[in-house]
């Protein structure tokens, strides 16, 4: 086999009663790589997530992560372990100030062993990372809460959580969904930078022509399948493609 | 509110005297210092001098005052629970497994109180977190609904199985030297619970909690080993939870099922709500208003439960920040008249 991929997954497979949500998928994927993942709705994607982040245990199949077989380990060890993932309805903590939603990641064990830093230093640290994603800084939307944030906010509080755990391989669950234009034109450099400092990305998005800027290859899904693989331009072109998933989308679109 | 007079509004200000950066301490006047200190300053000194001041009033009061300190032990566990999403209609179990444990050392080992207390605090707490540990995966009505069924569960338990003196529990226990000191050992364990959990809930720890009240998933996927989380909350919750029934077992030289009753489940909870969840003194004031008031109502019988119930929901209704938040909010504020400014016209 060489040497071992920075992500493997293999032959996964995910039942829920006698309905396949994810059927015999597998793939690589290099350090450094972008990866998206489309398909239509329901075709499996988060529930594909679910499975390589350990939030759902998968059937059959395995997950790699740097060498390393990760079956038995529970979500938050492999977030430990470099894993970090965004959630497709955003989850933030209500109640709390936006910037304490940093701090939560920025103080998990990971983090602190990576960033180190004191009680006030986190605070600091979380400023900072929100305004990486691109709120204000010297605004009073950091010390909001959570709860009163609109949803694109809310989304980039979402990337912005992931960042805090200095990961190498960040998943991200539809973050463009309920962006509008100008504010995913305004993450996209971001994602790059994120790309060009090393890191791994997974990206499941609607999206795609914002999406193609980004990932470096792409996998589709449909009815839990993998039907197609590679790079974005190849894998459009692919007949079952564009009948699975491209063709209604061109023409809800029009 | 009565209205302005003409040309004037009411404007309300928070007092700004809390001017606090990293290390400095601003502060204006001794009007300023005692108005910070004395809300502080004077319940815990109230507190702490009862004991040998309350020595004047009548026995009775005596245990309504201790009653009242037992209530508040197990009002303050509810809120480091609820602070952490873990709604607890059954505080009465860890209270029965610190009453019973702290009465099989000292009946069954042989153990003076001063002992078995502080064992049985621990143990007690340990053994509830132990029970529980299978059940933190439920959240929000689901841990309470099997919260509410552990105490039952305990009482037909002993009293099926006879263990621990089954029916008839287990009497003739040690008493504590006296009333003074019964009266400052649970003084002084209320006064350490509330500053203790005070200080834990606005630590980094405490956020953590809050953040798994929130939206537990999210704290696991910032890499937060949950279940361990839990764990902990609850058994330092279950802690004086757990030195409240070792404490009352030891007032009255017996433990047996009342210990599991309802009641160790109920008025704690109420107490917490009336005096408002989330901030520990509310716990405090909550279960100050609602033990005296059900002493004063015990010639009514079971219609006292009508009236907490009435009350519980008047407040979750009517005041759902609870009493001390709502009275530390008015205090922080005053009203004054300032006059309208007419708007100018034109530039």
């Amino acid at each position: 086999m060489g040497s071992e991929p920075f992500l493997r997954v293999q032959n996964l497979t995910k039942a829920f009663g006698k309905v396949l949500a994810v059927m015999d998928v597998s793939f690589d994927l290099p350090r450094g790589h972008a990866l998206g993942v489309i398909g239509p709705n329901g075709s499996g994607k988060s529930t594909l997530i679910n499975l390589i982040t350990g939030f759902v245990r998968p059937t059959s199949g395995k997950v790699f992560f740097q060498g390393r077989d990760l079956a038995g380990l529970a979500p938050h060890q492999r977030v430990n372990l470099g894993m970090a993932r965004s959630f497709q309805m955003a989850r933030p903590f209500y109640n709390l100030p936006v910037y304490k939603n940093v701090v939560i990641p920025v103080s998990s064990p990971r983090s602190r062993k990576h960033m180190g830093g004191e009680f006030g230093d986190r605070d600091e640290a979380a400023i900072h990372l929100l305004e990486e994603v691109g709120f204000e800084r010297d605004s009073a939307v950091p010390f909001k809460k959570a709860g009163e944030l609109p949803h694109g906010y809310l989304k980039r509080l979402e990337l912005a959580r992931c960042l805090a755990l200095d990961p190498d391989l960040i998943i991200l669950d539809e973050l463009f969904s309920g962006m509008s234009m100008s504010e995913i034109a305004g993450i996209l450099p971001l994602l790059e930078k994120i790309k060009a400092a090393g890191k791994t990305l997974v990206m499941v998005e609607h999206r795609l022509r914002e999406l193609f800027r980004v990932v470096d290859s792409v996998i589709c899904l449909q009815f839990g399948e993998k039907i197609a693989a590679g790079p974005p331009q190849e894998v459009m072109a692919q007949k079952e493609v564009a009948e699975a998933y491209l063709g209604a989308e061109v023409t809800a679109d029009a | 509110m009565s209205r302005a007079p003409t040309g004037f509004r009411r404007e309300r200000i928070d007092r700004g005297i809390k001017v606090r950066s990293d290390d400095i301490f601003a502060l204006a006047s001794l009007r300023d210092l005692s108005y910070l200190i004395l809300p502080r300053a004077l319940p815990v000194a109230a507190l702490l001098l009862f004991p040998i001041v309350g020595r004047g009033i009548s026995p009775y009061w005596q245990t309504v005052v201790l009653s009242t300190l037992v209530i508040a032990l197990l009002a303050l566990s509810w809120d480091l629970l609820a602070s952490a999403g873990l709604v607890s209609l059954g505080q009465a179990f860890f209270f029965g497994l610190g009453g019973y444990t702290a009465g099989f050392l000292n009946s069954g080992l042989g153990l003076s109180p001063f002992l078995s207390i502080p064992l049985a605090t621990l143990l007690g707490a340990a053994l509830s977190t132990l029970l529980l540990f299978p059940l933190l995966r439920l959240r929000g009505i689901y841990f309470g609904m099997i919260t509410f069924a552990l105490p039952l569960l305990c009482m037909r338990v002993v009293e099926t199985t006879g263990l621990l003196g089954g029916t008839e529990g287990l009497s003739g226990l040690t008493p504590l030297p006296s009333r003074t000191v019964e009266l400052y050992v649970i003084t002084l364990a209320v006064l350490v619970t509330a500053f203790v959990f005070r200080r834990l809930s606005t630590s980094d720890w405490g956020l953590v909690y809050q953040a798994i009240r929130d939206n537990d998933r999210a704290v696991v996927a910032a890499g937060f080993d949950i279940q361990r989380r839990k764990a902990q909350v609850v058994f330092l919750a279950a802690l004086p939870a757990a030195f409240a029934g070792a404490f009352v077992t030891h007032r009255y030289q017996f433990v047996g099922m009342p210990a599991f009753a309802l009641d160790y489940s109920t008025m704690p909870l109420t107490a917490a709500v009336i005096g408002g969840p989330g901030s520990f003194l509310g716990a405090l004031v909550g279960a100050f208003l609602l033990v005296p008031l059900s002493e004063l109502m015990r010639e009514f019988g079971s219609l006292r439960v009508v009236v907490y119930s009435a009350m519980l929901l008047g407040f979750t209704i009517g005041l759902p920040e609870g009493l001390f938040r709502f009275a530390a909010r008015k205090y922080g504020q005053f009203e004054r008249l300032a006059p309208i400014e007419e708007p100018s016209h034109g530039k």
